[in-house]
């Protein structure tokens, strides 16, 4: 029940499952080597890529960063000995299993084919599997609540009393904001998938307008918990990132409380968002024009939290490790995805954007190279401490290279092709889409081995790597004052904290 | 536990069982709506009922009214977001 095995435990399922989810990109990629059919039918290829989204969704951007680095990470921060119920951080961890266990089955036996939105009428009416994985998401939504329950309830009782709101680290700051959203907006898609359900067995019309219903309200519940469920993915790895850039550049955090007010700001304005998913789907004008203005106001935060991380890079005393390497890099993908968003935004360019691999390359852009990156940052800069030990930092710059070239040349491409009409989930294209394709699928291998090579380092590494020195990189917040790694209780006495957790400028340290 | 010793919150069971008598009564409002012909205004005043019940429920029952303001204000958080949720989608639905 010790939230750094929950969180060690979290770490290898979602390792696994993304490694998966990879393999399956990789997959039909290459099916889109060429035109015309080459390996999979339609049938398979929607399967294929339904079972991709689900997983990385699902099983590994959601629970990533949260249930792996917030388990193990939260309750040391603010000075804890655990989470407030670790007898339900463990119930989460086996629901977390129990639902991704349903998902796979769902897949040996032929898997959905409804995309991972699971939009009704098509989930109402295919002969595809669809109710296992919508099960699997109920019961993943539920381990997710029970986090969230369980970081919100910790963070409030469990602080160190000499840490006010304001000295915690920004990344509890922002497990906190993210905890509220898994608490809030999660029950809204498990009852929506419910309702699926009971319109598929019961015949109850609450979709289908031959029974009165509307497919529309789907679209409502559905993104109601969506949108903001792509904060749940975003807003730890800004954490992450607040606090590995003042820990490289040895400089207090540009604006802490802004970026600690952002981040709720974020969670807030996020969860008014959601109907700029269905622009094209019919909705009213009006509601529109007000869900357009909605999203332009999420940017306002965003760039709040990148140009504060810029400014604490500004004349700092920056070392090029590999952490803060995948954090550079994380803030240029995601500016990228960002100001791409922008163009969904607006009402008339969605128009001819939507369902084109614009969107695809547009998310991708901010989940793997925001989430995604920002894991593997996490993943670099925690690991002595969770293991005790050091990758080899060599190896490990090369798997960065690898996946930033690769990156950009799978969704570069996908970005034109989608200017130029090439619509998302089709199986085929035709001829003139053939050099973006290619180049993309090319850059598919580039991609997936420099991932593959980060996971293999650090697994490595975690069997045979050298003993690594207390406190490497000298961060000033509470992790870092305990053994590496940390036995079962590691605050023997409640920790005294003397200063605020990036004050490197006036010579603190723990020594 | 300490802390629940100096404020036992025990109320009276008279209090209970008034609060009850006025669940049952506000219920037999609402039974009792369904003869009374209030055109549109009929669904808001059973929702209105249906509120106030809510309200006792969670002030007495659950001892919200009794407990520090943290947990009101968290209650009143999800309220207010499930209201901007209906607010918002209703923005579609009544300008369709």
């Amino acid at each position: 029940m010790d939230h750094k095995r929950i969180g060690i435990m979290y770490l290898l399922a979602v390792g696994l499952f993304f490694t998966v989810g990879i393999l399956f990109a990789v997959t039909f990629r290459l099916e889109l080597f060429s035109p015309g059919q080459q390996f999979f039918s339609n049938g398979v290829y929607n399967r294929l890529l339904t079972t991709h989204a689900v997983i990385m969704i699902f099983l590994f951007i959601i629970p990533g960063i949260p249930a792996i680095f917030g388990n193990f990470l939260l309750p040391i921060m603010i000075g804890a000995n655990d989470v407030s119920f670790p007898r339900l951080n463990l119930m989460s961890w086996y629901l977390f299993m129990i639902g991704a266990l349903i998902a796979v089955t769902s897949v040996i036996m032929g898997g959905p084919d409804t995309g991972w939105t699971f939009y009704v009428p098509y989930s109402a009416l295919t002969e595809g599997r669809v109710v296992l994985p919508i099960i699997a998401v109920f019961i993943l939504g539920w381990s997710s609540i029970l986090t969230g329950l369980n970081f919100v309830t910790t963070v409030h009782r469990l602080r160190a009393p000499s840490m006010p709101w304001f000295k915690m680290p920004l990344f509890v700051w922002a497990i906190y904001a993210t905890s509220w959203i898994q608490v809030i907006a999660t029950p809204v898609v498990g009852i929506t998938l419910l309702l699926v359900l009971m319109e598929r067995f019961m015949g109850i019309g609450i979709f289908d307008p031959t029974k009165g219903g509307d497919p529309v309200l789907y679209q409502h519940l559905f993104w109601i918990y969506s949108h903001p469920a792509v904060y749940i993915m975003i807003l730890p790895a800004m954490g992450v990132a607040s606090e590995i850039i003042p820990v490289f550049c040895r400089k207090t955090i540009f604006g802490y409380k802004f970026i600690a007010a952002s981040s709720i700001a974020i969670a807030a304005i996020g969860s008014l968002v959601w109907a700029h998913h269905m622009f094209t789907s019919g909705i009213a004008d009006y509601a529109r024009i007000l869900f357009s203005l909605l999203t332009f106001l999420v940017a306002i935060p965003s760039a709040v939290k990148v140009f504060n991380w810029m400014a604490t890079m500004y004349k700092g005393s920056i070392r090029m490790e590999t952490p803060f390497i995948l954090t550079v890099i994380f803030i240029i993908l995601f500016a990228i995805g960002g100001f791409t968003g922008l163009t969904h935004g607006a009402l008339s360019t969605d128009i001819h954007l939507h369902d084109t691999s614009y969107v695809v390359a547009h998310f991708h852009y901010t989940m793997l190279g925001g989430g995604g990156v920002m894991f593997f940052a996490a993943l670099h800069y925690w690991f002595p401490l969770m293991s005790g030990k050091m990758y080899n930092k060599k190896v490990a710059n090369l798997g960065v290279a690898l996946f930033f070239i690769g990156f950009n040349m799978v969704y570069i491409p996908l970005f034109i092709a989608g200017m130029y009409g090439m619509p998302r989930r089709y199986a085929t294209y035709l001829p003139e889409y053939t050099i973006w394709h290619r180049t993309s699928t090319i850059g598919s291998w580039f991609l997936a081995s420099g991932l593959i090579l980060m996971l293999v380092n650090i697994l490595w590494a975690a069997k045979k790597g050298q003993k690594c020195a207390p406190n490497p990189w000298k961060g000033l917040t509470l992790e870092w004052t305990v053994p590496m790694p940390p036995p079962e209780f590691q605050f023997k006495d409640v920790p005294v904290v003397t200063h605020g957790p990036y004050e490197y400028a006036t010579g603190a340290s723990h020594e | 536990m300490s802390h629940e010793a100096e404020h036992p919150h025990i109320l009276p069971t008279s209090v209970y069982v008034a609060v009850w008598t006025g669940l049952i009564a506000l219920t037999g409002v609402t039974v009792g709506a369904h003869y009374v012909d209030m055109r549109h205004l009929a669904i808001p005043a059973i929702m209105v009922v249906a509120t106030v019940k809510a309200t006792l429920v969670l002030l007495y029952f659950m001892h919200i009214r009794f407990e520090k303001p943290l947990f009101p204000l968290m209650i009143m958080v999800t309220l207010i977001t499930y209201a901007i949720f209906v607010v918002l989608t209703f923005s579609d639905y009544l300008y369709r």
